[in-house]
């Protein structure tokens, strides 16, 4: 997952780095399963991997990008900087997280912790609020990418 | 394996999404790093819902999807309208508030 993850921000060709981030989604579906999260690995792997891919690799087309594009000049100031930021981070949160003892709380393993059944309860009952503001989000969503993409408003 | 080795995970998942927002200049890799930014998030959020054996974690994990197709839709669709206008992907060559 990390190494998918790595290999697609560093690709100068964006189908590939794209095609290399659904693998990535596909693992993080892999660790969701082993967390006994059935529902949301696939979803994940479905809105994910499914739709919000293609929609890029659709994208990614349709900009038709020549050779002379995809050169951008990305000078190494940049990646120095990104690499101590990442590694400052990492090890900011890998100390955190052995201060408050978290290496040794073990995984639950209960078996059907995150069914749809289990997770529709919550949703439809304690957040269902929540649950509406999203779907006219999603409105909103689509009625703005069409609008955005107009070529002239009349 | 324990919670902290996947929040650990997470971590460096949200890492390398940050490392791809800041360095890259491809306006596709950095809307694509965001969206493993937000992966990163769903991890932890499934890692801490199995923590605390509550299943609010996973609701939420379920509206941060929801937000990234959103935002993904939205952000496409700006990237489409500034190709239009620029005939580029290149995020140092979109300037124009600055004129």
């Amino acid at each position: 997952m990390v190494f998918s993850a790595l290999v697609a921000i560093t690709r100068r060709n964006a189908v590939a780095a794209a095609l290399w981030a659904a693998v990535s989604f596909i693992a993080i579906a892999g660790i969701f399963v082993l967390l006994r999260a059935y529902f949301l690995a696939v979803v994940e792997v479905l809105v994910y991997a499914g739709a919000i891919m293609v929609l890029f690799l659709f994208v990614i087309m349709l900009l038709n990008l020549r050779e002379e594009d995809l050169k951008v000049v990305e000078g190494p100031r940049l990646h120095v900087m990104g690499a101590i930021l990442a590694a400052g981070f990492l090890g900011g949160l890998v100390w955190t997280c052995r201060r408050a003892g978290l290496f040794e709380v073990p995984l639950v393993t209960a078996k059907t912790a995150g069914e749809t059944g289990n997770l529709a309860g919550p949703l439809f009952q304690d957040y269902v609020l929540p649950f509406e503001i999203a779907s006219f989000l999603l409105l909103a969503a689509i009625v703005g990418a069409v609008l955005i993409t107009k070529r002239r408003l009349t | 394996m324990s919670v902290g080795h996947l929040i650990t995970l997470s971590g460096m998942l949200f890492t390398i999404g940050m490392v791809g927002v800041l360095s890259r200049r491809n306006i596709l890799i950095v809307l694509l790093s965001v969206e493993l930014m937000l992966n990163a998030a769903a991890v932890a959020f499934v890692t801490f819902s199995n923590f605390t054996k509550n299943l609010d974690g996973q609701v939420m994990v379920f509206f941060v999807i929801t937000v990234a197709a959103a935002e993904v839709a939205v952000g496409l669709a700006m990237v489409i309208a500034l190709f239009r206008l620029r005939v580029t992907v290149d995020t140092d060559q979109v300037d124009l508030l600055k004129e």
